[in-house]
């Protein structure tokens, strides 16, 4: 996929005073405990490619020390690479001199951070005003743009109280309303919602995808929670001990898993909530569909299984949103895989 | 069995001829820069001397009312208001105001000289971990050295005087001030610096914007340190000629005068509580919206 918005290449990155060294090894195959061990070298990522397209919520899933936190953060140079490459928009991140790194940064992207990193001596407007103020744009149109997210992210009011009068809720709404102030495509989410309880982490799972409908940045979104990356992830890339172990559209995932640590990951998610009938209709390929039921592919197994209970037809008939026929389902394999 | 029972020392004769030595030379370096080290320090001469002359001249009722302004300013605390009142109302009774005068005038020229100095040295020891390296032990030196020692060179150099006092002071009370700097300074979150390299914030605006404003509160604990060490040598001051609380006090261990001594140490233990409590409050009171750790 070459049109990609994100481009990462055979990227490396060991930690130790040796890296280069280092990565020879682990090239040769030793492990991340073997690495540390022996060599007193952690590695953090190990061959990582990925293309992110644009406009798409690219989810990075694993638990911690997978190397998910290192990964997003060579997106924008905060950790420099041992080996690799990394283009956005055709350009590479990594040849950049420190002007054009700075200049990278302030355009193109914009960060939300796990423990907010909220200037503590700042109210939410200057906290939401700070990435335009460093790129010195004058105070009205800073303001007025400063204003409009704030209000988009619900705190209206709250403008001049400092950080630590709000909730976390709240100070993470600041941390998304300086990244959007920020106006670049790209946004960054380093486990963002992770430090916030459950309702008020699916508040703001529901903002984000909100905005997203409307703005359609190309966000790269780490996590530690699969239910989290199923929710939001277009597509979902799992990583552990800095090895990328699969990666794909959650579908894709929840069905097909290609290693036992994926395996184990997916083994209690309620598919039916996650899989939608494009993800497993059959070409059509001449089937009877007469008796068939139609059923938007776009619909989540969940909302229309009662549908096929209730009727219990012998298949499906999958179409799109201008019921154009796009596929064909069996109740036989709609059955299997809920069993499964 | 000499070897054993006396350390196999130094000759007499070159022992002598070396301290000899080192001190002609430093004589001679002392006749010879002097005058122009002496120069140098003329402005710091004038600004102490107007702080003097400004402080004695202003009428007691105007200086009370700044002061206790300023006090207020620094705390929003009336008890401190009513307690610096009374502080300065005893001083002012027994007879010690002018001396009080001159030994303000002396802490703040010299708080105003280690901020100067002090507030860039720690700034750019927390930027590299060799700056830190060499300045540390230079620090751990200026602390534990009695003052005594390095007044010699600094009174063969300069003569007595305010000068020589000044810097006397600020040698003894630096110190803090750069460490605490130094400490504040790397020890403000790492996320935070994150978030402003994110989203390109050159050297000098993460210096300004987030790493000072968060270090903020230990920078002034540094200033309240310096501010308290500098009281305590004024005594020592005034053995080389500083004018203040210092010399009465001296006078008094001289001649046994007892009561005078406990008026005049009484007055520098005031002034120093009264000063320690308007910057601690000071300090208190900016670190409630930006307590040096994230929230």
């Amino acid at each position: 996929m070459s049109d990609a918005k994100i481009q990462i290449k055979n990227l490396y990155k060991i930690f130790g005073k040796n890296p280069k060294t280092a990565m020879e090894y682990v090239k040769e195959g030793v492990g991340k405990d073997e690495l540390l061990e022996k060599h007193n070298h952690v590695l953090g990522l190990k061959d990582i490619n990925l293309d992110i397209p644009e406009r798409s919520i690219q989810v990075v899933m694993g638990l911690s020390g997978s190397g998910k936190s290192t990964l997003i953060r060579h997106i924008n140079r905060l950790i420099e690479p041992t080996a690799g490459s990394v283009t956005i928009d055709g350009d590479e991140v990594l040849k950049m001199n420190e002007e054009d790194l700075r200049s990278f940064r302030r355009s193109k992207t914009a960060m939300v951070f796990q423990r907010f990193a909220l200037l503590p001596h700042k109210t939410v407007l200057q906290n939401t005003i700070f990435g335009l103020h460093i790129q010195k744009i004058d105070d009205e149109t800073a303001k007025k743009s400063a204003l409009r997210w704030i209000d988009r992210v619900g705190l209206s009011g709250y403008e001049d109280k400092y950080p630590q009068h709000l909730s976390g809720g709240m100070q993470q709404r600041v941390g998304l309303a300086r990244a959007l102030t920020n106006d670049g495509d790209i946004l960054l989410m380093d486990e963002a919602f992770s430090a916030l309880d459950p309702l008020i982490r699916k508040d703001m799972q529901d903002i984000l995808l909100e905005l997203q409908d409307e703005l359609h940045k190309t966000v790269v979104f780490i996590t530690h929670d699969l239910d989290e990356a199923l929710k939001i992830g277009d597509r979902i890339a799992i990583l552990k001990d800095g090895i990328m172990d699969q990666e794909g559209i959650p579908a894709e995932i929840l069905l097909n898993p290609q290693t036992k640590y994926v395996k184990d990951f997916v083994e209690d998610v309620n598919r039916a909530r996650v899989i939608k009938a494009k993800h497993i209709m059959d070409q059509i390929n001449g089937q009877d569909l007469n008796n068939a039921m139609p059923i938007n592919q776009d619909e989540f197994i969940d909302r229309f299984i009662d549908k096929v209970i209730a009727e219990k037809p012998d298949s499906l008939l999958i179409q799109d949103k201008d019921k154009n026929n796009v596929g064909f389902l069996s109740s036989k394999k709609l059955a299997e895989i809920l069993k499964r | 069995m000499d070897f054993l029972t006396k350390f196999p020392e130094m000759p007499n004769k070159e022992f002598r001829e070396m301290k000899k030595g080192i001190d002609a030379s430093y004589k001679d370096f002392a006749r010879e820069w002097g005058d122009l080290i002496d120069a140098m320090f003329d402005p710091l001469l004038k600004m102490l001397v107007f702080f003097e002359k400004t402080l004695v001249a202003t009428p007691w009722p105007i200086f009370m009312i700044v002061l206790l302004g300023l006090t207020y300013w620094g705390s929003r605390s009336i008890k401190l208001v009513i307690g610096t009142f009374l502080a300065f109302v005893f001083i002012g009774y027994f007879r010690m105001w002018d001396e009080t005068m001159s030994t303000i005038a002396i802490i703040l020229t010299s708080v105003i000289m280690s901020v100067a100095i002090g507030l860039p040295t720690g700034i750019a020891m927390s930027r590299s971990d060799r700056t830190q390296k060499i300045v540390t032990p230079i620090l751990d030196i200026m602390q534990t050295m009695p003052p005594f020692v390095y007044l010699i060179p600094i009174v063969m150099l300069m003569g007595i005087g305010k000068i020589p006092g000044l810097i006397a002071v600020v040698i003894y009370a630096i110190p803090p001030l750069i460490r605490l700097t130094n400490l504040g300074i790397r020890e403000v979150d790492q996320e935070a610096l994150e978030a402003a390299d994110a989203f390109g914030a050159t050297k000098r605006q993460k210096l300004f914007q987030v790493q000072l404003p968060l270090a903020l509160p230990t920078i002034f604990a540094g200033i309240n340190q310096t501010i308290m060490m500098a009281l305590a040598m004024v005594i020592i001051a005034s053995m080389i000629g500083v004018k203040g609380l210092g010399q009465p006090v001296l006078q008094s261990i001289y001649n046994q005068y007892f009561t005078k001594g406990v008026l005049y140490g009484l007055a520098i233990v005031i002034v120093a509580i009264v000063f320690d409590r308007v910057s601690q409050s000071y300090g208190q009171r900016i670190q409630k919206h930006r307590s040096g750790k994230l929230v």
